[in-house]
C-alpha cells in the first residue's frame, strides 16, 4: 500500500466552520486566485493541460483541453457552468465538498472563468439538496462581500458573477447538454452534438461545463504547480481524488486518495468489510460502471486501470456489497432507477429501460425463464452504444456485468421458477383442493 | 473513340466532399446528412424522426450506420440523420454492415414492443412507415410478455387532430413541425422516460397541480393537419377522416388546391365517387410538403346535400325556381341574354374561384357573345388604381420574370403591405417564416396590430390607422431609414394583399416605393382564381392575353384570330364590379351573368342585392344556393374543382394544372357551360373543354405576349377622412377559417378557427367604457356588429374586427377597412342576440 497521502481537496473539511470565508482564508484560501489573476488566461490553460487534470464528473476528459476549445476572442459572452447535479447512484463527493468547503469551488470558478474569459458562471446544483444550496449561496454572498466576486475582482479588472441554480430533480440533467437545456428553463434533454458547448452552449454562446471536483482542484494546482500535482496519482491520471465509499463497510464516507488507489487499500481506510462478511461485488464509479467482484480488489482505480479491467472509473463511487446481497435484485433496483430517469428522447433508452426493468422484476419475483437472460443480454446489446447519450450505456452496465459475473444467480432464479411451476402444474388438483378447504 | 483511363480520379467540385457508402464512392455537398446522400445512391436507411424539412433530432435511432472518419472507426454506430458527410468518410449501412443491421433491427424491435397491434383498425394501416418497416425487417413474434403502457384514447389535441398516445413512437416530428415550421408550439413533449408523451397545456398535469397561470389554450394552428400527415405511425389522426376508409381502398389523384392563390400541390384520395381526404402534395418550388388546414380539410362543400345538380329556371307562374332541363334552361337564358344584349346590355361578374380556362371562357363570352367589356372578376372591394397596378406590374408575370417563393426564401427583407400572410396566403406565410428563421430575412408588416403572423415571422410592425397605409409608405424614406435601406438591398420584396384596393393611393404608393428603392413588388391575392382571371382577360380594361380594350390594332388581331368581323370587339371601356352593379340598379344594364360571387364579399352587399333585383335577367352560375341564386332567373350548375380539369395561376403567375379527380359526375366546367350557352346564342367560343380553352388562350397569348406595361400608377382620389364624434377607424380583414361558402359541412375545421374578438387599444377602450372580454359593438347607419372586446397594443381610435367571422362586416355595416364607424360598449343581451 502506498503512503496515505496528505489530504488536499478535503484538508479543510474537519476544521470548525470550514465553510466560512474566514476559515477558508486562514487555510490558504483565495491565495491561488491572486496568483492566477496576475497571469494570463493562456498561461492558466496550459498549466491545467500540463498538470494533466482530468474531468472528475465521470468521463475523465482532460480539463485543460476542454478549456482550450473556448474561443480566444470575446465576441460573444462566454459561460462557465458547474455541473453540481450529483446524481449518479453511490456518488457522494460534490455535495460534501460544497457543504464543507464551498469556497474552494468558488475560488476554482474565478480562476477557471478567468482562464476561459467568462464573466458569468452558473452552478447547477441538484435540486434535492436544499441544505447544500443554502450553504453554497451563503458562501457566494460572502465572496461577493469580500470582493472575490463582482466587478474588478481584487483590483485585477476581471469581472465575474456567480449564479447558484437549483435543478428540478432529473438525473438526465447531469448530462452536460441536458443541463444547459434545463438551465435555460427547458425540459432537460441531451442536445445534438455538434455543435459542442464550447461553440454553442448556454443560450447558444461558448460554454464550458465542468464538474465541481474538477474546478475545486484548480486552485491547488495553481498554488502547488504541475510537479506537485503529478506527484500524486499515475502518469495518465494524476492528482488526488475523492472516493465515495458506501455499502457494507465499517465506515462509509468520502476518502481522498491519489488516483490509482485500489479497493483493497480503500477498504483498509474504511475499516474493512462490515462485520467481516466477505465482499461479493462492487461498483468502481457508480451504477453506470460495470460491476467488479472480489477478483478486482487490486485493480488500480484510475481511468486506465478501471477501463483495462473492463469497467470505468466514473465518479469513483464505490458501492460495496457483501455476500448477503442478491445480484439480480440489485441489478433490478438499478434498472428501475434508470427506467425512472430516462428522459424518453431516444428509443433504445426509453423502451430498453422500461422492458429490461419489467423482465428483471419478473425474474426476481421468481417468474423468469432462461430465455429471459438471453433476451436481457440482447436488449442490452441493442441499447449499448445505440442511445442518444450515455444514460442508455450506463443503464445496461449493471445488467451485462451482473450476468457476466453472476450468471448462475440469474439461472438459479429461473430454475426455481421452472421447478415450482412444474410442481404446481403437477399438483394442480391437490392445490385446488387445499385452496377450497382453507 | 477514346477510352478513359480506368483509374481516373473523380473531380470533387468546390464545396463538395467525396465519401464511400457501402463501398460506393459518392460526391456530396458539404453539410449534407449521410441519410440523404445514401438516399441519392438508392440506399434507403430506415427512419422515423428524420424529416428533410425539420431540424434533425436523432431521437428514434432507427437510422444507425457504421461510420469511419479519417481512417478511424467511430466507436458507436451513428445516427445517419444527424451526421454530416465528410471527406474520406466511410459509411456502412445495413446493406454492408452486420453491426448497423443489428442496431436497426434492435431499435425496430424496441419501437414495436409497446406499439399496439391495432393496425387493422388504425387509419395509418396500409400506409404506415412503422408497419412497412416492421413487415420488412421486424420479428414475426415478440419475445416480450410483460405489460404494455396504455393511455386513455383518443386525446383531442384540437377539434380536428386526435392523438392515440400508445401508438406514438416519440419521434417528435409533430412537435418539431409545430415549433419550427408553423411557429405554433401548442403541443409539446411532456413527462419523461417511458411516460413521455405528446400533449398540450390542457392535457398536462402541470396545469392542475403546479399553477393556474396557463390559459390552457388548445392546439390552435392553421397547419395542424400537417402533423397528421408527417406522423410516421397512426398516433395523430384527423377527426374528419378517422375510421372512414382504408388507404388501399382509396384512389389517389394529384390535385391543386382551389382555396387560395398559393397554388399548393395536393393529393386527393377518393373512393366510390366521393372524396375522402386531401393531403399535401410535394412541390419544393411551391408548398414544399405542407398544406394549410383549409386546403386539407375544406372539401366537403362539393358533396353538400344542397348542391345544385340540375339547372333551375324561375317559373313564370309562381316565381319559384324549379328544376329544368338543360335544353330549356339554355334556351331561356340565351333568349334573355340576346334580348339584353340588344337592349341596355349585359354585365358579367365572374368571381374569384375560376380556373384560367374558365376565366378565359367568361372573358371571351362577354366580348363575343355579349359584345361588352363589362366583365370583372373582382368580387370584393376594388379600384381603378388597383387595375392600373395589376396592368402595370402583375399582368403576364411568372416565376421566371417576377417574384416567386424562392425569391421570398432568398430575400434579405420583405415588406408586407395590407397583407396578412397567415390569414390570406398561408404558404406564403410559411415561406416568410422559413426565410426569417433560417436566413434571418427581415420581415416588415404595415398593419394595425401585431398579429400572430408578425410574431411568427420575427417581424417588425409599422402601425398606422386603417386607411393611412399609403401615407406610411410615402413616409418610409423620412421616418424609417432602416426599412428604406433594407428595401434597397438586392432581392428585397414588397408583398401587397387584396386589402390594398380599399385604401386609395396605396397601390400608387407601392408603385413609387419600388421605383424609388428597387425592391420588387408582388401582388398576393386571396383567392385562387384572381391571378388567372386577370391574365385571361376577365377584367373591364383587359382582354385575354393582356390586350388593352383601347388598343385597336391588337383588338383587330384578336378579331381575326377569333374569326370575328373587323370592329366586332367592343371598344368601350368596361365597367368594374361596382360600376356594373350600380348600372344594373339604375336600369342601365338589362342582365347580369354572375359566377361564384358572394354579395357579402362585395363593398356594398345591400346595393348588390338591389342591383340583382333590379336587373331584368340574372343568370347565376353556381354550385350551391346563395343570395344570388335566390334572386336569379336561371341557375346553371357547374362542377367543383374535383370534378373538372384546368389550371390556376397562383400569385407567382405559375400555372398549376390539374386533371379531373372524380370523373363522370356529369358536372360541367364553366368553360363548357359557357361554350354551350354561346352556341345557343349562335356564337362559337371554342371552349368545349378546358384543354380546348387553354389552347385557344395560348394562341391569343402568342399574339402579343402578355406583359406588364410597367406604367406608373396614379393614386385614386380619396375623400378627406375625418372621424365624427363617437367614431373610430375600422380595420378588418378575412381570417383563413371563417364562414366562407367553401368551408361548409366541416365542423372539425370550423372548430380550429380563431376566436372572434373586437380589438382596440386600452386607451380607446377606456374612452368608450369598454371592458376586456365584455361585448362591444361597432355600428353604422346600416347596422351593428357585436363581439367580445380584446385589448390590444394598437393605435388609438382604431377598432379591428374579423371580416367574416362569424358574420360579414360588409353586410352588417356596409363598411370596410378604413371606414369610420361608431363604437360603443354593448349590453350583454346584445351579445346574446
Amino acid at each position: 500500500m502506498s503512503d496515505p497521502i496528505t489530504p488536499v481537496l478535503t484538508k479543510r473539511w474537519l476544521s470548525p466552520n470550514s465553510w466560512r470565508l474566514s476559515t477558508y482564508e486562514q487555510l490558504e484560501g483565495y491565495t491561488a486566485v491572486r496568483k492566477a489573476l496576475r497571469g494570463t488566461p493562456e498561461q492558466l490553460v496550459s498549466l491545467i493541460k500540463e498538470a494533466g487534470l482530468r474531468g472528475r464528473g465521470g468521463a475523465g476528459f482532460p480539463a485543460g483541453v476542454k478549456w482550450g476549445f473556448m474561443p480566444k476572442d470575446e465576441e460573444k459572452p462566454h459561460y462557465l457552468v458547474i455541473n453540481a447535479d450529483e446524481g449518479e447512484p453511490g456518488t457522494c463527493k460534490d455535495i460534501p465538498l460544497m457543504m464543507a468547503d464551498p469556497h474552494s469551488l468558488i475560488e476554482g470558478c474565478i480562476i477557471s472563468a478567468y482562464a476561459m474569459r467568462a464573466h458569468r458562471c452558473f452552478i447547477y446544483v441538484r435540486g434535492e439538496v436544499l441544505h447544500c444550496m443554502r450553504r453554497l449561496s451563503a458562501a457566494v454572498s460572502e465572496a461577493y462581500e469580500a470582493g472575490y466576486l463582482g466587478s474588478d475582482i481584487l483590483g485585477s479588472g476581471f469581472d465575474l458573477d456567480i449564479t447558484v441554480h437549483a435543478g428540478a430533480g432529473a438525473y438526465i440533467c447531469g448530462e452536460e447538454t441536458a443541463l444547459l437545456d434545463s438551465l435555460e428553463g427547458r425540459r432537460g434533454e441531451p442536445r445534438l452534438k455538434p455543435p459542442f458547448p464550447a461553440a454553442s452552449g448556454l443560450y447558444a454562446q461558448p460554454t464550458t461545463v465542468n464538474n465541481v471536483e474538477t474546478i475545486a482542484t484548480v486552485p491547488f494546482i495553481v498554488n502547488g504547480g504541475v510537479d506537485w500535482f503529478r506527484a500524486m496519482g499515475t502518469e495518465k491520471s494524476p492528482g488526488p481524488k475523492i472516493y465515495s465509499i458506501s455499502g457494507h463497510v465499517e465506515h462509509p464516507g468520502q476518502y481522498e486518495a491519489p488516483l490509482g488507489t485500489t479497493l483493497r487499500e480503500l477498504l483498509d481506510l474504511a475499516g474493512g468489510m462490515k462485520d467481516g462478511i466477505p465482499l461479493k461485488f462492487w461498483t468502481p464509479g457508480g451504477s453506470s460502471t460495470p460491476l467488479f467482484t472480489a477478483e478486482h480488489l487490486d485493480v488500480p482505480l484510475d481511468f486506465e486501470g478501471a477501463a483495462e479491467a473492463g469497467s470505468m472509473l466514473g465518479t469513483t463511487a464505490l458501492m460495496i456489497f457483501n455476500e448477503t446481497v442478491s445480484v439480480p435484485w440489485a441489478v433490478m433496483k438499478w434498472t428501475q432507477f434508470y427506467r425512472h430517469e430516462s428522459c424518453g428522447k431516444c428509443t433504445p433508452c426509453r423502451e430498453g429501460t422500461y422492458w429490461l426493468a419489467q423482465i428483471l422484476e419478473r425474474m426476481v419475483d421468481g417468474r423468469g425463464t432462461e430465455e429471459d437472460i438471453e433476451t436481457l443480454l440482447d436488449v442490452c446489446d441493442n441499447v449499448l452504444g445505440r442511445s442518444f447519450c450515455a444514460l442508455g450505456d450506463g443503464a445496461v452496465s449493471p445488467i451485462t456485468s451482473g450476468i457476466q459475473y453472476f450468471r448462475s444467480e440469474f439461472l438459479e432464479l429461473c430454475r426455481q421458477n421452472a421447478t415450482s411451476s412444474a410442481a404446481s402444474s403437477g399438483g394442480d388438483a391437490q392445490s385446488a383442493l387445499v385452496g377450497a378447504q382453507s | 473513340m477514346t477510352i478513359a483511363p480506368e483509374e481516373q480520379q473523380t473531380q470533387v467540385p468546390e464545396g463538395h466532399v467525396k465519401l464511400t457508402i457501402d463501398g460506393q464512392e459518392v460526391i456530396a455537398p458539404e453539410g449534407e446528412l449521410v441519410i440523404r446522400t445514401a438516399e441519392r445512391i438508392g440506399t434507403v436507411i430506415p427512419r422515423f424522426c428524420d424529416h428533410p424539412l425539420l431540424d434533425p433530432a436523432g431521437a428514434c435511432r432507427q437510422c444507425l450506420v457504421e461510420v469511419e472518419v479519417n481512417g478511424r472507426a467511430m466507436p458507436k454506430p451513428q445516427a445517419s440523420c444527424t451526421i454530416a458527410v465528410a471527406d474520406g468518410m466511410v459509411v456502412q449501412t445495413q446493406k454492408s454492415s452486420e453491426v448497423a443491421n443489428k442496431a436497426q433491427e434492435g431499435v425496430m424491435e424496441l419501437l414495436l414492443i409497446n406499439h399496439p397491434l391495432d393496425c387493422p383498425i388504425c387509419d395509418k394501416g396500409g400506409e404506415c412507415p412503422l408497419q412497412n418497416q416492421a413487415m420488412a425487417h421486424g420479428r414475426a413474434t415478440s419475445r416480450f410478455v410483460d405489460t404494455k403502457r396504455t393511455f386513455p384514447k383518443p386525446l383531442s389535441i384540437s377539434s380536428q387532430v386526435l392523438l392515440d398516445r400508445e401508438r406514438c413512437v416519440q419521434c417528435q416530428r409533430c412537435t418539431r413541425f409545430s415549433e419550427q415550421i408553423a411557429g405554433d408550439p401548442f403541443i409539446e413533449m411532456l413527462e419523461r422516460g417511458p411516460s413521455q408523451q405528446v400533449g398540450t397545456a390542457e392535457t398536462s398535469d402541470i396545469v392542475d397541480s403546479a399553477s393556474h397561470t396557463s390559459a390552457g389554450e388548445p392546439f390552435q394552428s392553421y397547419f395542424s393537419g400537417n402533423t397528421i400527415q408527417i406522423c410516421p405511425v397512426g398516433a395523430l389522426t384527423s377527426a374528419e377522416y378517422r375510421f372512414r376508409s382504408r388507404p388501399f381502398d382509396l384512389v389517389s389523384a394529384p390535385s391543386v388546391c382551389e382555396h387560395c392563390a398559393a397554388g399548393c400541390a395536393q393529393r386527393t384520395d377518393f373512393r366510390r365517387g366521393k372524396v375522402m381526404r386531401r393531403l399535401a402534395g410535394e412541390d419544393p418550388e411551391v408548398n414544399e410538403e405542407w398544406d394549410c388546414d383549409k386546403g386539407r380539410f375544406a372539401f366537403r362543400y362539393a358533396a353538400a346535400r344542397d348542391r345544385i345538380r340540375k339547372p333551375l329556371v324561375r317559373d313564370s307562374g309562381d316565381g319559384v325556381l324549379r328544376e329544368a332541363s338543360w335544353t330549356e334552361a339554355l334556351r331561356v337564358t340565351s333568349e334573355a341574354l340576346l334580348g339584353a344584349r340588344a337592349g341596355a346590355g349585359v354585365g358579367v361578374l365572374s368571381g374569384g374561384r375560376l380556373t384560367v380556362e374558365d376565366a378565359y371562357a367568361y372573358a371571351k363570352f362577354a366580348r363575343v357573345a355579349l359584345g361588352t367589356n363589362d366583365i370583372d372578376f373582382r368580387a370584393r372591394a376594388h379600384s381603378d388604381e388597383e387595375l392600373e397596378f395589376l396592368t402595370g406590374r402583375v399582368l403576364g408575370t411568372s416565376p421566371g420574370s417576377a417574384v416567386s417563393y424562392a425569391d421570398i426564401e432568398k430575400a434579405p427583407a420583405v415588406l408586407c403591405v395590407a397583407f396578412e400572410p397567415e390569414e390570406e396566403s398561408p404558404i406564403v406565410f410559411l415561406r416568410l417564416r422559413k426565410s426569417a428563421r433560417d436566413r434571418g430575412t427581415r420581415v416588415f408588416h404595415i398593419g394595425q396590430w401585431a398579429t400572430p403572423a408578425v410574431r411568427k415571422t420575427f417581424g417588425e410592425l409599422l402601425t398606422c390607422a386603417p386607411g393611412a397605409e399609403a401615407a406610411v409608405l410615402d413616409g418610409i424614406a423620412e421616418h424609417a431609414s432602416d426599412l428604406d435601406e433594407a428595401l434597397r438591398t438586392d432581392g428585397a420584396l414588397v408583398l401587397v394583399g387584396e386589402r390594398a384596393a380599399e385604401v386609395p393611393g396605396l397601390f400608387a404608393a407601392v408603385d413609387s416605393l419600388v421605383r424609388r428603392t428597387g425592391a420588387r413588388a408582388a401582388w398576393v391575392p386571396r383567392r385562387a382564381g384572381e391571378r388567372g382571371s386577370l391574365d385571361a382577360g376577365a377584367a373591364p380594361t383587359l382582354l385575354p392575353g393582356g390586350i388593352r380594350y383601347d388598343d385597336e390594332r391588337a383588338r383587330n388581331e384578336l378579331e381575326s384570330l377569333w374569326g370575328l368581323e373587323g370592329g366586332a370587339l367592343p371598344a368601350r371601356r368596361g365597367r368594374d364590379t361596382a360600376g356594373m352593379l350600380a348600372a344594373a340598379a339604375r336600369g342601365e344594364l338589362d342582365a347580369l351573368v354572375v359566377g361564384g360571387v358572394d354579395p357579402d364579399d362585395l363593398p356594398d352587399p345591400e346595393g348588390a342585392l338591389r342591383a340583382l333585383r333590379a336587373a331584368g335577367f340574372v343568370l347565376s352560375i353556381e354550385m350551391r344556393p346563395s343570395p344570388v341564386t335566390e334572386l336569379a332567373d336561371v341557375v346553371l350548375p357547374i362542377a367543383p374543382a374535383d370534378e373538372k380539369s384546368g389550371s390556376y395561376l397562383n400569385w407567382e403567375g405559375r400555372s398549376r394544372g390539374f386533371e379531373v379527380t372524380l370523373a363522370g359526375t356529369g358536372a360541367l366546367p364553366d368553360c363548357r357551360l359557357l361554350d354551350t350557352l354561346a352556341v345557343e346564342m349562335d356564337v362559337d367560343l371554342f371552349t368545349q373543354t378546358p384543354a380546348a380553352a387553354a389552347a385557344d388562350l395560348a394562341k391569343v397569348c402568342e399574339l402579343r405576349g402578355s406583359t406588364a406595361t410597367g406604367q406608373p400608377v396614379e393614386a385614386g382620389s380619396s375623400a378627406r377622412r375625418e372621424l365624427g364624434t363617437g367614431q373610430v377607424w375600422l380595420a378588418t380583414w378575412r381570417e383563413l377559417i371563417d364562414n366562407a361558402s367553401l368551408q361548409v359541412d366541416e365542423p372539425y375545421l370550423a372548430g380550429t378557427a380563431r376566436r372572434a374578438v373586437l380589438r382596440l387599444s386600452p386607451a380607446t377602450a377606456q374612452r368608450f367604457g369598454i371592458e376586456r372580454g365584455k361585448p362591444a359593438s361597432v355600428h353604422t347607419e346600416l347596422g351593428t356588429l357585436t363581439l367580445p372586446a380584446e385589448l390590444t397594443d394598437m393605435p388609438d381610435d382604431v377598432v379591428w374586427v374579423p371580416a367574416r367571422s362569424p358574420v360579414s362586416v360588409r353586410s352588417a355595416l356596409g363598411a370596410g377597412h378604413g371606414a369610420a364607424v361608431g363604437l360603443a360598449a354593448a349590453s350583454t343581451e346584445g351579445d346574446r342576440g
